[in-house]
């Protein structure tokens, strides 16, 4: 039998020579140019890492290739980025613009360093899950490629990272970007009785609807939805195969906004809702591209420099925000779950 | 069968972002499950839904997780996507690799399974994406063989995963990377072999830049920082200067908490260290003439999730400053005495996070012996409705 706990492979053992020599040492770094960073040590080493958007799911040949890069041009190092960017690690520097001439020519986008707009951390959609309400890759491709000016600057406001995630599992960062993409609901699931009683841990699955809209029915030993509590969540299909609520007519996309993780001037914040439903249209999803950009433009048109978009909704106010963006404000913006009160606005300062 | 057309998702072949059907494609010209793959997901693409059935349950020997089984509800038409597994591979520290142990992961991943990878899954892992039950086993038989091991799901330990640390990051307040092998080494059995109410994740961040977002994506975050004042070069701070950075409207004015001082004359930067709360913003903006202070260690947090089922969380101070050094027992004894007390209280799938809001943050602290500090609250309590310990009162 083979081993078992093993853990991971020892990182110390994958780091490349110059990390290994200056580890902990590093004194500064610049961009010298987009997708590039220059780390200097305090012995003077330099090593400049060239950053590469990859689309996340690829094939072993798309591996395979950016090894034989980095055989070519870093000693066989690489890494990966927490926002699943390929990490080319180069310390001689006589090979960086080589390198970059034969990514250019690959046709391999470098960018998404500093005040730029990075990779969209997204989930698996319709390529492998089974409760997502939208596909995840094909709209990343498709707001990727209507962004990808965004991509090799780094001249906005501010960083922009925008996150995608299938459904409200939001796996991943949709609860705490700048612009978040997430799949929706917006029909109740239909109880299949038969599949219920075959194998369903009843009480579980009553506990896992926030809204307490699901609750027993030992007379039929099934479950009876409460619809006007539903709110389309899709956790008891989660808990339950015969909770059945993929509805291709009504699942498709909301739009939130705002969110952050680092502690930079202003503590981490919740993406809000800003548009609660646009259709799933497949390949290109024309209407969520066409929201995206038009949030980001009106942010790049009107934010200070060094605000994030949350940062820049905070200081000119939401109300502002709607009427610079002309998205229309509507019932299913005001929260009504169990923390929405903090959510009014209990002052009468305001804009008109 | 001849080969399906998929107009849609050739469409997603064009646009300068690289395409992952592209990527699809090119492990379909040598396996028949990722060409399934493309003719189902094309199919998905029409119908506007997914074609996975509800959940499936399949693993190797001697794990309770790590394998998230996958079967299409169509397998009559799509045949060699009738089972479609993915296999989660911890991946090392930050994402550091070498060419030939990335090489000998697709050797045997082409061996046995599609083709098709996430590099990487949100939680860090290396995922296999797609292979039929049978070769479960072998596959993992060969990645232990060749030093690697699987990763976690279900109610277990998950992956941890790190930022880039001091491997490469001048910000670096502890040694993230070194922080993520061992407590992954540690808690092999507890990754492995799901035995808990539900999911656990830690992340480390070097600093509170936190740049594997760790107060958002996991139920233990651990936040490098540093207890003494920011370190200032007068000499960069001129050069900086004299490069045309507005100081005073860049970097002073949007200090959270006005703890910087600018000398216009001098073109001096100063600070009032016990003002400071190291939000990281004058170090972002001018790396090289301001650093962290000298005495390093690490804000640990508690009770990041996302919505599901209470809404969603950013994980909360719970030991505002702890030294991060090896081998890492204060937080190691933190950890078992808060996994004692969810394990005992959690109820069936309840993340730690809202357990203690549904305890009540002071029978939290009192039962793991945290002591209270104000760093834990952005504000006390607004309502009287205190509950006092009998043993606290006059008997």
């Amino acid at each position: 039998m083979s081993k078992i706990d093993g853990g991971p492979p020892d990182y110390k053992k994958l780091l490349p020579p110059i990390i290994t020599e200056n580890y902990g040492q590093w004194k500064y770094h610049e961009i010298p140019r987009a997708g590039v960073l220059k780390h200097v040590s305090e012995k003077g080493d330099t090593l400049y890492s060239v950053r590469v958007g990859s689309p996340r799911l690829v094939s072993i040949d798309y591996i395979r290739d950016i090894c034989a890069l980095a055989d070519s041009y870093c000693d066989g190092y690489l890494r990966f980025t927490s926002r699943n960017n390929v990490e080319f690690l180069v310390s001689d520097e006589g090979k960086v613009e080589p390198l970059i001439k034969e990514l250019e020519a690959k046709g391999y986008p470098i960018g998404g360093v500093g005040n730029a707009l990075s990779n969209i951390v997204h989930t698996q959609g319709w390529v492998h899950c089974h409760t997502p309400a939208t596909d995840a890759s094909g709209i990343v491709k498709a707001v990727m490629d209507d962004l990808y000016e965004y991509f090799g600057r780094t001249d906005l406001p501010a960083k922009l990272k925008v996150a995608m995630a299938c459904c409200l599992n939001m796996c991943g960062a949709v609860h705490c970007s700048d612009v978040a993409i997430l799949g929706v609901h917006r029909t109740p699931p239909r109880v299949d009785h038969e599949k219920i009683r075959k194998g369903t841990e009843i009480p579980t699955l009553v506990a896992a609807c926030p809204t307490g809209a699901i609750r027993p029915d030992p007379k039929n030993k099934s479950v009876v939805v409460n619809e006007e509590r539903c709110m389309y969540c899709g956790n008891c299909y989660t808990m339950s195969p015969a909770m059945e609520i993929l509805d291709a007519k009504n699942d498709g996309i909301a739009i939130l906004v705002g969110g952050k993780v680092s502690n930079a001037r202003t503590a981490p914040s919740f993406s809000r809702l800003v548009i609660p439903f646009l259709p799933n249209n497949p390949p290109r999803w024309p209407e969520v591209t066409a929201a995206v950009r038009h949030i980001v433009e009106t942010w790049l048109n009107n934010a200070r420099k060094g605000e994030r978009v949350g940062e820049w909704i905070e200081r000119i106010g939401w109300e502002r925000f709607f009427s610079l963006t002309e998205i229309p404000f509507t019932d299913k913006h005001i929260d009504d779950f169990i923390f929405s009160r903090e959510t009014f606005r209990t002052t009468a300062a305001f804009k008109y | 069968m001849p080969d399906k057309k998929t107009p849609k998702l050739d469409e997603l072949e064009h646009g300068p972002w690289p395409s992952f059907v592209t990527e699809i494609k090119k492990a379909a010209v040598r396996n028949e499950s990722a060409k399934d793959l493309l003719n189902l997901l094309e199919r998905s693409y029409d119908d506007k839904r997914g074609h996975w059935k509800h959940g499936g349950i399949v693993g190797v020997r001697g794990y309770g997780g790590g394998v998230i089984g996958r079967y299409t509800d169509l397998p009559e038409e799509y045949p060699h996507v009738a089972e479609f597994h993915t296999m989660r591979v911890n991946a090392p520290s930050a994402w550091f690799y070498k060419t030939e142990t990335l090489r000998t992961l697709c050797d045997i991943w082409e061996k046995h399974g599609s083709g098709l990878t996430n590099v990487h899954g949100s939680t860090g892992d290396l995922i296999f994406l797609g292979m039929k039950t049978e070769e479960l086993q072998t596959t993992y038989d060969e990645l232990s063989d060749a030093g690697f091991d699987l990763g976690g799901s279900g109610s277990c330990l998950r992956s941890p995963s790190c930022c880039v640390g001091p491997a490469r990051c001048e910000s670096a307040c502890y040694d993230t990377l070194d922080v993520c092998y061992d407590l992954t080494s540690s808690y092999q059995d507890e990754l492995h072999r799901p035995m808990w109410p539900y999911k656990f994740k830690f992340k480390m961040s070097g600093c509170a830049n936190d740049c594997v977002a760790a107060i958002a994506r996991a139920d233990c975050s651990i936040i490098g920082t540093w207890r003494d004042s920011i370190r200032i070069d007068q000499d960069q701070v001129k050069a900086y200067a004299e490069s045309g950075l507005d100081i005073q409207g860049m970097v002073c004015d949007k200090c959270p908490t006005r703890a910087l001082k600018y000398d216009h004359e001098k073109k001096e930067l100063h600070v009032i260290a016990e003002d400071c709360s190291r939000c990281m913003h004058c170090i972002n903006v001018m790396p090289k003439a301001v650093r962290p202070g000298k005495e390093k260690g690490a804000t640990i947090l508690l009770g990041g999730k996302s919505t599901i089922v209470q809404s969603a969380f950013l994980s909360w101070v719970i030991v505002p400053f702890m030294k991060m050094e090896p081998p890492y027992t204060e937080l190691k004894e933190m950890v078992a005495k808060i996994w004692d007390w969810w394990d005992e209280n959690g109820k069936t799938r309840e993340r730690l996070g809202e357990l203690i809001y549904r305890m009540g943050m002071t029978k939290f602290l009192r039962e793991v012996g945290l002591p209270p500090v104000p760093q834990m609250v952005f504000r006390p309590r607004a309502n009287p409705y205190v509950f006092w310990p009998q043993d606290e009162i006059v008997k």
